[in-house]
């Protein structure tokens, strides 16, 4: 018996799937443990139904597919995902690029049949995966728990900082720790794609820009200047690595 | 592709009551004037000197003869092609011809001969009639060209799809919602394969965009609401077809689609005195905005307005407090 979730913001197409998912159940025995109206409410009811299975539309208001996959990676118990689309070209090449399952609207029943057969056997696709399809930068980090995954919006971010096995998500309230690496997390938000909304000041460290109130310079006179990043309503101070000091001057005076 | 092939663009007249038609016509007839005076002149001033001269008995003839091809336009309209060519020419020489005996008549300029005047006229006629054959020829491949990308960008794959999903969704829960569902794809993939080089009236670009309201409200349901303003609507004023289903394909995908919540459209559409005006204005969604497709929308209509009205007709945008707003504004031309 496969657990199958269903993600999509119109009530007909839902309603088409779990038709069809009936439709099926004698060749692929199925249930349906939940559905959702987009992403945000998918991460919420997703990791508590056990689903096995995430029929998933890519376009979706509020968080869209790609992204809802990506954060739902970091699950334990990360469910398959097919995804589902009308229409959408671009998305449809990185899917095929990228070795991950799609379905077209309409969907047939035999199609639907074979990718949940297909998917409950594959399992999970990876992160890097769906990284790679989505090509842009996320709007949400997300820290998985165990039933339970906690989005921090990535405008909220003020640094980002790589420490041991982890790194260190840090908002103007608290800190978060995610598993992912600095370098990976370099080429998502500090590239143009996302108009450069970080910047490394430090091997281990990437500052949002916006957050970015001004320099100071620290050390005694007669020692080599130093410089230190004054973050927007936090007291901490970041030192700036001589390395990345012209880098990040010149991008700030351009902001 | 056969379409397109199709260019078997019917001869017409110019629309002597165009503003654009007129502003040509005022433009040629000076620069012949100029030139004629700069030729025959020895120098540049005497040249001037000359056509200011001449300019005094020619500028009244030619708002006399732009007064009469704007009440005899319609009249010139409904004859044969080649017909209504011979008819303006003899208009242009009669009217010059009446002028000339007026201002013999009553003023105490010198004014050039009758037999020249009327020469002149006619001749002036042949060449600004050949222009404007040639200016609807050179336009005739961009009206079909235009008509092409119409097709595509009405089009949009996203929602003829999510469309169809949604009437299989209907058919066994609720058929008879499906047929009508069907019945109304059809209306509008008609209509969107019909001719889109004839005017239409108002009213029926209305129904389609009720059809295709009925459509994207099945698949949204109560997130989408829309607000018809259409009271002050001339059902009789003609528009060239499919200007305004895009403009609210657009709202929907644009400022619907990519929000959480139900979302408003408006759709407002009146008369002014002479002008129709349309307003279309949906919620600004941020996320919807990256959205590719709206630009290429709102250029095709541009263009095709610009095909159909010259000048007369304007089309703007813009983005106040929250909400993305389409203008269009046409001339009130009646069936």
């Amino acid at each position: 018996m496969i657990r199958v979730f269903i993600a999509d913001d119109e009530e007909p197409a839902r309603e088409r799937l779990r038709e069809l998912l009936g439709d099926i159940v004698a060749e692929v025995p199925n249930v349906v443990a939940g559905e959702a109206r987009n992403g945000i409410e998918a991460l919420e009811r997703l990791p508590a139904s056990g689903a096995q299975v995430l029929l998933l539309d890519i376009r979706m208001p509020g968080m869209d597919g790609l992204e809802l996959a990506r954060h739902l990676a970091g699950l334990e118990q990360a469910p398959a995902v097919v995804f589902v689309t009308a229409h959408d070209k671009h998305a449809l090449e990185a899917f095929e690029l990228n070795a991950l399952d799609y379905l077209l609207k309409p969907v047939r029943a035999s199609r639907l049949a074979a990718a949940l057969k297909k998917a409950a056997s594959a399992g999970a696709p990876r992160r890097e995966q769906l990284a790679r399809a989505a090509g842009g930068p996320r709007e949400y980090l997300s820290v998985a728990e165990r039933h339970r995954i906690v989005l921090v919006p990535v405008r909220d971010i003020l640094f980002l900082r790589a420490e041991q096995k982890y790194v260190t998500v840090r908002t103007k309230e608290r800190e978060h720790l995610i598993e992912e690496s600095l370098v990976a997390l370099e080429k998502e938000f500090c590239g143009p794609e996302s108009t450069h909304a970080f910047v490394r000041i430090h091997r281990n460290c990437l500052v949002a820009r916006s957050a970015i109130r001004g320099f100071e310079r620290s050390g005694a006179a007669d020692e080599e200047a130093h410089w230190q990043v004054v973050l927007d309503g936090l007291a901490e101070r970041l030192p700036v690595s001589r390395r990345q000091w012209p880098a990040v001057r010149e991008l700030i005076a351009d902001k | 592709m056969a379409s397109i092939r199709q260019s078997a663009y019917p001869d017409l007249l110019p629309d002597f009551r165009n503003l654009a038609v007129m502003a040509r016509v005022l433009l040629a007839v000076n620069g012949l004037a100029i030139f004629g005076a700069l030729f025959a002149a020895p120098n540049l001033a005497q040249g001037l000197e000359r056509f200011v001269q001449a300019a005094a008995f020619l500028e009244p003839l030619l708002f006399v003869e732009l007064l009469a091809f704007f009440l005899f336009s319609r009249a010139l309209t409904r004859l044969a092609f080649w017909t209504g060519n011979a008819t303006a020419v003899v208009l242009a020489a009669a009217v010059a011809g009446a002028y000339h005996k007026g201002v013999v008549a009553i003023a105490s300029v010198p004014v050039p001969g009758l037999v020249r005047t009327l020469v002149l006229a006619a001749l002036t006629a042949v060449f600004l009639l050949a222009y404007f054959r040639l200016h609807t020829k050179a336009f005739s491949p961009a009206l079909a060209e235009a008509r092409l990308q119409a097709l595509q960008a009405r089009i949009r794959p996203h929602f003829l799809f999510n469309s169809l999903n949604a009437v299989l969704s209907l058919i066994r829960r609720d058929p008879r919602r499906a047929e009508r569902a069907l019945e109304d794809l059809s209306d509008l993939f008609r209509t969107l394969m019909a001719d889109a080089r004839q005017f239409v009236r108002l009213e029926e670009e209305l129904e389609l965009l009720e059809r295709y309201a009925d459509i994207e409200q099945l698949r949204l349901g109560e997130r989408l609401r829309i607000s018809w303003q259409l009271d002050a609507a001339p059902s009789d004023a003609l528009l060239p077809p499919m200007v305004l289903q895009p403009l609210l394909e657009n709202a929907v995908y644009h400022g619907i689609e990519p929000g959480t919540g139900p979302g408003e459209v408006l759709v407002r559409i009146e008369r002014r005195g002479e002008r129709v005006h349309a307003t279309i204005e949906n919620p600004y969604v941020e996320a919807g905005n990256q959205r590719a497709g709206n630009r290429m929308a709102l250029d095709n209509i541009r263009e095709r307005l610009s095909l159909f009205f010259d000048a007369e007709a304007s089309i703007a945008t813009q983005t106040t407090n929250g909400r993305y707003r389409v203008d269009i504004e046409i001339p009130y031309r009646r069936a």
